[in-house]
Parts: C-alpha cells; structure tokens; sequence
C-alpha cells in the first residue's frame, strides 16, 4: 500500500501512510485507539476507498471496490466485531459470499471442508452450532474459517486478542505460526506491545493517521515502540496507595439476573465492594458483566436474590431511588445508556439531578444555575467542547467519558460502577480516567470496575472477581500477586477452588 | 362434516389472498426492508389485475399485469428506502394511501363489471380424498400457486445460496457486505419480487375471489397480513396456518351473517381485526418473556457503508 490517504467527514484517518506485506510474515500494526489502524486495513480489505495512494499486490495495481474484490485477490479479514450472521449456523456463515459454490447448497461437502480445515489449523469448531451459541473465541475461529475456506492467502486481524483468555490468545498465535509457515502474509491490529513483541516478525507503527516508522522486531523494544505509538516519554505507572477498607457498600446475595434472550446471565452471584476499596470483574465479554452492572443500579430486575446499598435492601428498586442513595454508574456504551447524543453539554450534565433542588425551582428548571453547574463539570474534569451548547455527539470519545465522570462524580458517590470507562480512549485521557476513579476509592466511594483490560484491572483492583457464564469463578484477594494463567483459567471456566485444591496435591 | 367442508373450502379461498400477501412481505422483511404498503399494493394489484382480465378476456394476463404493478411499487419503495436511506414506515404508508386513492380513482369506470374468473381445476387423485380433497384440491390453479410458492420459499431460505445471502442481508447488512454480497442489489430485487407476489394476492381477490372489482375491496387484508409476518415468525410454513385462521375466521362470520343470527352485521365483521389484535397482544407478551425470536435484525433500518460506528 502506497501513500494512503483516507478522510471522514471532516477527519483524516489515514494520511499518506506506506504499508507492506511479505509472504509468511506476521506484520503486527500498532498504534492508540484512533491512530487510523483499522481504516487502514478497511482500505486494504475494499471496504473503504481511498481518496489517494494505491494497493499493489505482487506489483500488480489493484482497485478494490468492495470486499468482494479483496477476496477475489486473495486477502481476508477478521474484524474486531466479527462480521458474522448470529441466527445462521457455523457452515452457512461459512459460505456467505462464495461464488464458486453451486445455487444449490452442497451441505456436506461444505460441512467436511469446514471439518478438514479445523483439523489443520487447530479451530475447533461444530459446524451445525448456530454462531449466537458460541462463545467469543469460539466465533473468532469461524471468522478465521471463513477466511481460510475462501482461500484466502493474506488474513488480516483486527485486535484478535482483545476478547480472548490468555490461553485463547496463545492458541491463536499457534494458529498464525501453522499459517505463516505454509506461506499465508498475516497482519495483526493491536495496541498491547507484549504481544506484537513476541509474535510478530515486523512493526509499523502508526500516530493520528500517520506512519511514524516501520521496524524489524527483533531490533526494537517495548519501550521504543511505545514512544512511537504516543510520540512522547510515557509513564504508566498509577499511585494506589493502601487503604484499609470500610464498611460493605454495595453488595448482591444470590443474584440472578436473565439476559435479553429471557436465559440466565448471571447465577447465584454474591459479591460485595467496601469503601475505599476497587472490587475489578474479570471476564471475556459477555459473560455477564453488563447484565451484573445493570442489576446493581435498578436497570435490569433481579430475578432472584438480593442487592444491597449501605445496608439497606435495595432490589428491583427503580433507577432513581439507586441515585438518590448515590450509586452511580459509568455504562460503556456512552452515546446509548450513558448520555443523550443530541442534547447539548450542559444538558446531558444535569440528567441525574434535573429533579432537585438548586436545578429545580418549583418545577422549573433554573437554566443558570444548569450553565454554572456545566462549566464546574468541564473545567474540573478537562472536557474539551467548544463550549456548555455542544451536542455531544460532536465530543470524541475521550471528552464524552470526561463529561460523563463529571455527571457522575460531582455527587460525592457512595459506590461508583464503571464498564470498561477506558475502551476506546488514548494515553492520556485512559490516566485521567483512572486517577478520578482513584481519587473515588480515596475519599471513601465503593468502586466497582469491569474491563476486558487485564493489565487495567490487575493495576486498579484491590480485589479481582472473575466471571465465567454469569458465575464467579472466585475472588482473588491480591490479584497483581496472582499468577496471569490462574487469571486465565478462572475466565476460561474453572473455579479458583479447583485450580487451589490442584495447586496443594501437586 | 357437512357443514365444516363448505366453511374449511371459504376459508382457503378466502385465506389465500392474505397467504399471498404475507409471503410476498415475508420475503422483503427477511431482506431487511419493512414494506407497510401491503394494502395499497394489493389494492392496485386488485384494480390491475381485474382490467387486463377484463379488457383482454385473459385473466392470467391479468394476474401478470396485478405483479408487475406491484413490482413497480416495490422499486418505488426501494428507491425511497435503500437509495436514498428514508424512513420505511412512512414510505410504506405512503404507498398504501396512494395505492387506495388510485385504485379508486382508476376502477371507477369497472365498478359492476363482472369476468368469468379462473376455471376450477381439480387435483386428479388428490381431490377424491374425503373432506380434505375438497378442501384443499378442487380450485384454480392461481389458488394452487399459493401452496407452490409456500414450499418453493421454505426450500429456497433454507437450502439455496441466494435464499442464505437474502437472510445474511436481512440479519447483517454489514457481515454480508464484508463477505461481498451486494445489500442494495438484494434489497431491491427482493422488495420487488415481495411487493408484486403481494399484489398478486389483491389479484386473486378480483378476478379469482369475486371475479368483480369493488372500491376498498381489499378491506384492510393488507394489515392482516404486516400482522400475519410476525405471527408467522418470518416462516412460510406457519404463514399457512395464519392465513387460512384469519380465512375461517371471515368464512365463519359470513356463513353467521347468511344464517339470519341476530348478531349485528357490523359486529361478526369486526372479528378478523378483533382477532388480529388478539393475536398481536399474545406475540407481544410471548416476545417480552424471550420466546420469540426470528425477526431479521436489520428489518427496517437502512445500510450505510462508510458509516462508522
């Protein structure tokens, strides 16, 4: 790819970037969210075209069109949210798109190739299983399928690892080494330098939509790398100091709380978060931590069991009485649950106290006192708006989850729950995120915090939970003590009980 | 048994207009369109439908004119809702109130007319079956079409490569265009095809039904059918059985009406709806508890490539 140039809308993603690829190489990408490396690959993979530069493949000049055309040529991808039909089975997933097969479905030669090709790459599959029941990594592997079944020679991965156990991602790497060695070009999209430092053979990095350099791995580090990825010295590192903690907050006995499909994504789950304490849920996503959060503020009813704020019995209350008893919730779909994305800054920032008092004269709302209260919010949290009559559909991802924390924090909470409150964001804001949250767990707020970022939680977390299918596979106490596979295995399936019990006989 | 067969056959030829209709809706909602013109759509296929037959003294070439009246329609709708991305319901609606004004407007001049309509053919064999053969195999042959056209759609979503890439368009507009299968091209073509299978629904009302056209002939048949869709959980098969309940339903109240009951007339012709609604109310309740699931996930909702999420 040669001198890439991709804008939006007013933003350019992607500006003159250079970017190839060598037959049996894995080619990792890395870059912070919004540096521009998924629309590059989209590029690549006729999704998006180019408003400048060109594709070669093997010198030859390609126009991609569509998606079509790129696999027509050879190259496959694996996107984040993979492009798969949840009502269809595994093998009809699998043909979507492939011309060469007859009108008429030929089921079972379908069915053996799928089986073959599985045997082959280590993806175990069951090709009549309908794609909504599976589990993440499971569909990660019909995506790869579906790629290899259309005999796709360059497979690009976009972030394959951000959904995955530890020990998914190592058996996804032993997958990526069979196919490189037989000649396959893989490309992976990541942000966790680790990762792209042991599997891969060659770096680009890429930095607000431009290329900043392309490295042999071998002759850089992890360090280097990430001074190019945020063009600056960073520093990691957050201060948690040690705290004694409080009292029980928010707690939830027996809790039982059914999915949208009307089956159980939570059993029996007991969990409690003290003041001055971070209780982190660990857990591949979807396995219940949205429906765990929504139950704890009034959004989704208990089935059975209990929730409990600050000893008082609180379950199947509404929403409002869990913010009048000041439990506040962080959800991660920020411009759905958590703000309204055409109303503007100053609205969105009272959306919690629009009822009371000083908002609320006598039925009124005092808009003064609403602007006075927005600015408090945007200057003490840093959120960057034009002005307080913004729509925030215009704020970035950063300043929405700023302004959303303001919205919340500024009540002085009891217990704070935060779904993934980083995802998306860049070095800077992802610091400022943690220290507000921080801060919380000092002046004495309960804080319960779920992220798919193990080395988020491992650095947050005075106590860590793990959930499997909606159950707790244990509570690790010291959980940055913890080895990472025990971690591993707690979110793959086994209770810590038993990983415990095997430790002492062994 | 004497008297079940004569309302079991009514309720066939008088389900079959909506049994068509629902396949024809069927077919665009699983593409991802939602089509509300089903009652505009049959009316015109009705009025079309009925002046080819009569004008040329051919009424299958009436019933092909009443198809492509409605493709015409269904390209309409398309253009509205999958090229320029507008709001369905309101395309939908739209069309419908044209369809009613124009078919009124242009069949003005047929009102009283009659045609011979199509001959009864029946099955050889199978309409010597007792009760059953005259139920379902002693009609004509565009009744018969129906059952054709339930099967050929069963086998067609489930075991043939457009049918698959038709419910991928409808569930995942996004996963589809990434494999490479064309959104637009799908959902225009099907939203055709629906549009003019459901107009050769209102078809069968004039020239096989009545054989004769009448202003709103098609009585809010349309409606029962958006209906019907959801009942019927996107599956033709069960599309049957709706269609043929709703049937005996209106051949019920008819024979009520013949016998002298002294039940208002008004009244015995409100049960349809009634019923529609009673069966909207059950789905509803069965889809908040979770056990309802079928709809195309992307019904309604148009696809934006370069949208970004």
């Amino acid at each position: 790819m040669e001198r890439i140039t991709k804008r939006f809308a007013g933003v350019t993603a992607n500006w003159a970037v250079d970017f190839d690829l060598r037959a049996g190489e894995v080619h990792a990408l890395l870059g912070e969210n919004g540096a521009g490396k998924s629309t590059l690959m989209n590029v690549l993979y006729g999704l998006y075209q180019p408003d400048g530069g060109r594709i070669l493949l093997s010198g030859r000049e390609q126009a991609f069109s569509s998606p079509r055309d790129a696999r027509a040529a050879g190259i496959g991808m694996v996107h984040q949210h993979f492009m798969l039909i949840p009502s269809q089975t595994v093998w009809e997933n699998m043909i979507l798109g492939h011309e060469d097969l007859p009108s008429i479905l030929p089921k079972k030669d379908v069915r053996r190739r799928i089986l073959d090709l599985s045997d082959r790459y280590g993806l175990a599959v069951d090709p009549d299983a309908k794609v909504w029941q599976l589990s993440v990594g499971e569909q990660q592997r019909v995506a790869i399928l579906q790629m290899l079944f259309r005999s796709a020679r360059v497979l690009i991965l976009d972030e394959p690892t951000a959904v995955l156990t530890p020990q998914e991602a190592r058996q996804l790497f032993d997958t990526i080494g069979q196919m490189t060695a037989e000649g396959y070009g893989v490309v992976f999209i990541s942000h966790k330098l680790d990762e792209v430092m042991a599997f891969s053979q060659r770096v680009t990095v890429l930095r607000k939509g431009r290329l900043v350099a392309t490295v042999a791995t071998e002759a850089t580090t992890k360090e280097r790398l990430a001074e190019m990825m945020v063009g600056e010295k960073v520093v990691l590192e957050i201060d948690r100091p040690a705290m004694a903690p409080g009292r029980t907050i928010l707690e939830c006995r027996d809790l039982r709380v059914l999915g949208d499909r009307g089956f159980p994504a939570i059993r029996d789950l007991s969990l409690s978060v003290r003041e001055h304490e971070v209780l982190g849920i660990a857990g591949v996503a979807g396995n219940g931590q949205q429906e765990l959060c929504e139950a704890l503020v009034g959004l989704r009813t208990a089935d059975r069991g209990r929730v409990i704020v600050d000893g008082e019995d609180l379950t199947n209350a509404s929403p409002r009485t869990f913010i009048r008893k000041k439990v506040h919730y962080i959800p991660a779909d920020r411009k759905g649950t958590g703000l309204v994305a055409n109303m503007d800054v100053k609205e969105n920032s009272i959306l919690k106290r629009y009822s009371a008092r000083p908002v609320s004269k006598g039925g009124f709302i005092d808009w003064k006192e609403v602007a006075s209260f927005a600015r408090t919010v945007v200057s003490r949290f840093g959120v960057n708006a034009p002005s307080t009559e913004t729509p925030v559909r215009n704020l970035s991802g950063g300043n929405l989850q700023k302004l959303m924390l303001g919205r919340e924090l500024s009540d002085s909470p009891k217990a704070v729950l935060a779904m993934h409150p980083t995802w998306g964001l860049d070095v800077a804001a992802t610091k400022f995120v943690r220290e507000q949250l921080l801060a919380q767990r000092e002046r004495g707020a309960a804080v319960l915090l779920v992220s798919e970022d193990l080395d988020e939680l491992l650095s947050m977390s005075d106590r860590l939970a793990v959930l499997c299918k909606g159950e707790l596979m244990g509570v690790l106490d010291a959980p940055d003590r913890t080895p990472v596979e025990t971690i591993g295995l707690m979110m793959a399936g086994t209770p810590l009980a038993e990983i415990e019990g095997a430790e002492v006989s062994a | 048994m004497e008297i079940l067969v004569p309302i079991l056959t009514a309720a066939v030829r008088s389900g079959t207009p909506i049994l068509y209709a629902t396949l024809g809706e069927i077919l665009t909602e699983k593409v991802g369109v939602l089509n509300l013109g089903l009652e505009g759509i049959m009316l015109l296929g009705a009025c079309s439908g009925f002046s080819v037959a009569y004008f040329t003294g051919n009424a299958w070439l009436g019933v092909g004119a009443a198809f492509l009246v409605g493709a015409v329609m269904g390209l309409l709708h398309a253009i509205l809702s999958v090229t320029f991305k507008g709001n369905q319901v309101v395309s939908g609606l739209a069309i419908t109130m044209f369809g009613t004004g124009a078919s009124s407007l242009l069949g003005r001049t047929m009102v009283g007319f009659t045609i011979p309509g199509l001959p009864k053919v029946p099955v050889p064999y199978l309409s010597d079956i007792p009760v059953l053969g005259k139920v379902l195999f002693d009609h004509d042959l565009l009744l018969y079409g129906s059952y054709v056209l339930v099967l050929f759609f069963c086998w067609f979503y489930s075991s043939t490569r457009p049918g698959l890439y038709l419910r991928a368009v409808g569930d995942n507009p996004r996963a589809a265009d990434a494999m490479g299968i064309s959104v637009d091209k799908n959902r225009y073509l099907y939203t055709m095809v629906g549009a003019g299978i459901v107009a050769v629904g209102g078809a069968y009302l004039s020239v096989s039904y009545t054989k004769m056209w009448a202003e709103l002939m098609s009585s809010g048949r349309g409606w029962i059918a958006v209906a019907l869709v959801i009942f019927s959980i996107w599956n033709p098969a069960r599309a049957v059985l709706g269609a043929y309940l709703f049937g005996g339903v209106e051949a019920f109240q008819l024979r009520l009406q013949a016998a002298g009951t002294t039940i208002p007339a008004p009244i015995l012709m409100m049960l349809p709806y009634v019923m529609t609604i009673a069966v909207l109310f059950v789905i509803a309740i069965r889809q908040g508890k979770g056990i309802i699931f079928g709809a195309p996930a992307a019904l309604g909702t148009p696809f934006y490539r370069e949208e970004r999420d």
